[in-house]
């Protein structure tokens, strides 16, 4: 990946001043925006949407946090504050389909946005990518990376909360033929320990963190890459397999960086 | 005609007793609050048949699950004897449903191969709960007590079983000319010890029918009262996704009138209290679960807190609940009241603050109890009405109510990803 290159990206306040229509938004969310390290898994992702020239436009400056992490936090308050005012952008511009990488977006945008007036149909990234590839309009450069193996940590946020286990695990086949499985896995799948607003707070007293108990199930596998689909699982086990001074024998890898990858983009 | 009678008196006691118990439970229930409502009724009945009566999410542990499957089956069928030994006390007569032809054979006899297998997985039960290291059945919130009650429950399961075979081999004995239903278990015992246990048919009956009269009133008061509200707690759940967090409608409103001043305001609006801070704050879905737990410990098995030597067990979180409830729900029923709450004298903040939201404990939950759901219903209520949330969340909310996220980062800076 070539990081110098400025992606074109069409903002919506843009599209919509040239009085031109787009089929998806695509919803960057603030890891996206601001984590240097899940920044490359969007710039991966837009990429991946220009390639296959898709007809969509993200908010830009007019994003702001879906809410989730204060939701969970209990900041009922703030949460339906930032709902409100992301509703009436999204409304405002007519917005019906919306993309998103990050779980934690996606499922308060799908789940809990409809209680308060924000009616869309919601695709995952990966359910989107999925569909790309068996609609055959996505060439894959089938095992690019010499026999690697992969295993696949399942965000619950995507997988016990929206039941999206199967289209993740399709992309990381097509591309590196087999998914090796954790003992954790799908439905039983062991969080990194981020969710429910843990990423933004000190863990509470106990034998060790989360995220190393999930490294440890990762590492037990034995593989060279293990896939992610959501920025907190990618910083818990970034740092899960730094703490272990693994960073030179396994990868920690998000699907659209994958499918980016295999397309020389 | 003593005996008719006699039974109809004890049968009368028993309902009269259970229906104080459930009267004592309804007060409780109408200190709680509304929950979702109940719509989707074919979604229901299918997640009832699959769930309860297909015990899908029990075979998630194979072994164990499938004994415990083949019990639940089993007592499905006896349940039916048990209906008809009810009958047959009032009336006075023996195996009165047998008009019922090759369905009532069929039932009989799964029911006496049922409670001979049911016998022997107590008896596992047993020594696996006294004598097995079993991780998940231990815990801060499994007390003597609780041990106890579980094994007094096994105790009644396993002699409930017993009477019921004694029974049977009493009704063959007697009835070797002319049988109603078929035996296999009970026949085959007969014909292997060549005793006449005519004389034992009637106390099998009498040891079996006021076991179940004793058991069904004791249950309510016991951790094995999922018996009765497992299937009711799998009908009743939530539908939802299990990442939906339920929308708190109250905020809605004040959040309306802070972004709309012009919005009308209802002066007539009860003021309720954000979130949970004591049972009156629950649902009655909250309180439902906490009765329908039987405190398998699944759910704490799987929580990453927990695996990770946190004070969180999910399960606890439910204990508390129900044991909050008969101390304040009795107070309160009385007139009186105490100056405790569910948090911090049952539920410490180090446990609300340590869950991840990760649903695997509610994935997990054979009877579809949503813990994460309650446990962020507490956090509502420390963040919202005491303002006491951990100094990195305060830090968190700060950056998203001025920046729009929950870093530190301005929002010009929104597109910089793609440059």
């Amino acid at each position: 990946m070539n990081k110098d290159t400025k992606i074109d990206i069409p903002v919506m306040a843009e599209v919509a001043a040239k009085g031109e229509q787009v089929e998806y938004l695509y919803w960057v969310g603030c890891a996206g925006a601001f984590d240097m390290r899940y920044q490359k898994v969007a710039r991966s992702f837009a990429k991946i949407l220009n390639h296959l020239s898709v007809s969509y436009a993200v908010l830009g400056t007019e994003e702001s946090c879906t809410g989730d992490a204060a939701k969970r936090a209990g900041n009922e308050m703030l949460f339906q504050m930032q709902a409100m005012q992301n509703i009436e952008i999204l409304n405002g511009y007519g917005i019906k389909k919306i993309i998103c990488t990050c779980p934690h977006c996606y499922n308060t945008l799908k789940n809990e946005y409809p209680d308060l007036g924000g009616h869309y149909e919601l695709i995952n990234y990966t359910e989107f990518i999925d569909d790309q590839i068996k609609k055959g309009k996505l060439e894959l450069d089938k095992n690019p990376f010499d026999n690697q193996s992969i295993t696949y940590h399942d965000p619950c946020y995507l997988g016990r909360g929206n039941k999206i286990y199967d289209a993740p695990r399709n992309i990381v086949k097509a591309v590196y033929g087999e998914v090796k499985e954790m003992k954790r896995c799908k439905s039983s799948a062991l969080c990194c320990g981020a969710g429910g607003a843990q990423m933004f707070k000190d863990a509470e007293k106990g034998d060790k963190e989360v995220n190393i108990e999930r490294t440890e199930d990762v590492l037990e596998q034995k593989v060279d890459k293990v896939a992610t689909a959501c920025p907190f699982c990618m910083t818990m086990l970034t740092d899960g397999i730094k703490f272990k001074n693994k960073e030179t024998e396994v990868e920690n890898l998000d699907v659209a960086e994958i499918v980016a990858q295999a397309l020389g983009l | 005609m003593i005996k008719q009678t006699l039974f109809t008196v004890v049968l009368l006691i028993t309902l009269g007793v259970f229906t104080w118990s459930v009267f004592r439970l309804r007060a409780f229930f109408r200190l709680t609050k509304a929950a979702y409502p109940i719509k989707n009724i074919s979604a229901r009945i299918s997640r009832t048949l699959n769930v309860a009566f297909g015990q899908t999410k029990i075979f998630r542990k194979p072994v164990v699950g499938f004994m415990h499957a083949l019990v639940f089956w089993g007592f499905l069928v006896i349940t039916f004897g048990s209906v008809e030994m009810v009958f047959d006390g009032l009336i006075g007569e023996d195996r009165s449903f047998a008009f019922m032809g090759t369905f009532y054979d069929v039932i009989m006899a799964s029911g006496d191969v049922f409670a001979f297998i049911i016998i022997v997985f107590i008896v596992f039960f047993l020594i696996r709960r006294k004598f097995m290291n079993i991780k998940r059945l231990k815990g801060e919130e499994i007390t003597a007590k609780t041990n106890r009650d579980a094994e007094l429950s096994l105790y009644f399961i396993g002699f409930l079983m017993l009477s019921l075979l004694v029974f049977n081999l009493g009704y063959l004995s007697n009835h070797s000319n002319h049988i109603l239903g078929v035996y296999p278990v009970s026949a085959q015992i007969i014909e292997w010890t060549s005793y006449d246990f005519g004389t034992l048919q009637e106390s099998g009956w009498w040891v079996h029918i006021l076991l179940i009269f004793v058991f069904a009133n004791y249950l309510p008061y016991s951790k094995h009262f999922h018996v009765f509200l497992s299937v009711p707690n799998v009908f009743l759940a939530n539908l939802d996704p299990l990442t939906k967090y339920p929308n708190l409608d109250s905020v809605t409103k004040e959040v309306k009138l802070m972004l709309d001043p012009e919005a009308a305001y209802d002066d007539n609006e009860e003021v309720t209290r954000f979130g949970v801070k004591d049972i009156e704050d629950v649902t009655w879905r909250n309180y439902m679960d906490s009765l329908a737990c039987t405190q398998c410990g699944r759910c704490t098995d799987v929580c990453p807190a927990n695996i990770t030597g946190k004070r969180l067990s999910p399960r606890k979180i439910f204990v508390d609940l129900r044991h909050r409830m008969n101390e304040k729900g009795a107070l309160i029923l009385k007139g009186e009241e105490d100056t405790k709450s569910l948090i911090r004298d049952y539920i410490s903040e180090e446990e609300i603050w340590a869950c991840t939201s990760c649903n695997a404990c509610a994935q997990e939950c054979p009877i579809e109890i949503s813990h994460p759901n309650l446990i962020m219903d507490m956090r509502r209520y420390l963040v919202m009405e005491e303002a006491s949330a951990p100094a990195g969340l305060n830090a968190m909310f700060a950056n998203i109510e001025n920046n729009g996220a929950p870093w530190q980062y301005s929002p010009e800076d929104r597109m910089k990803w793609a440059e």
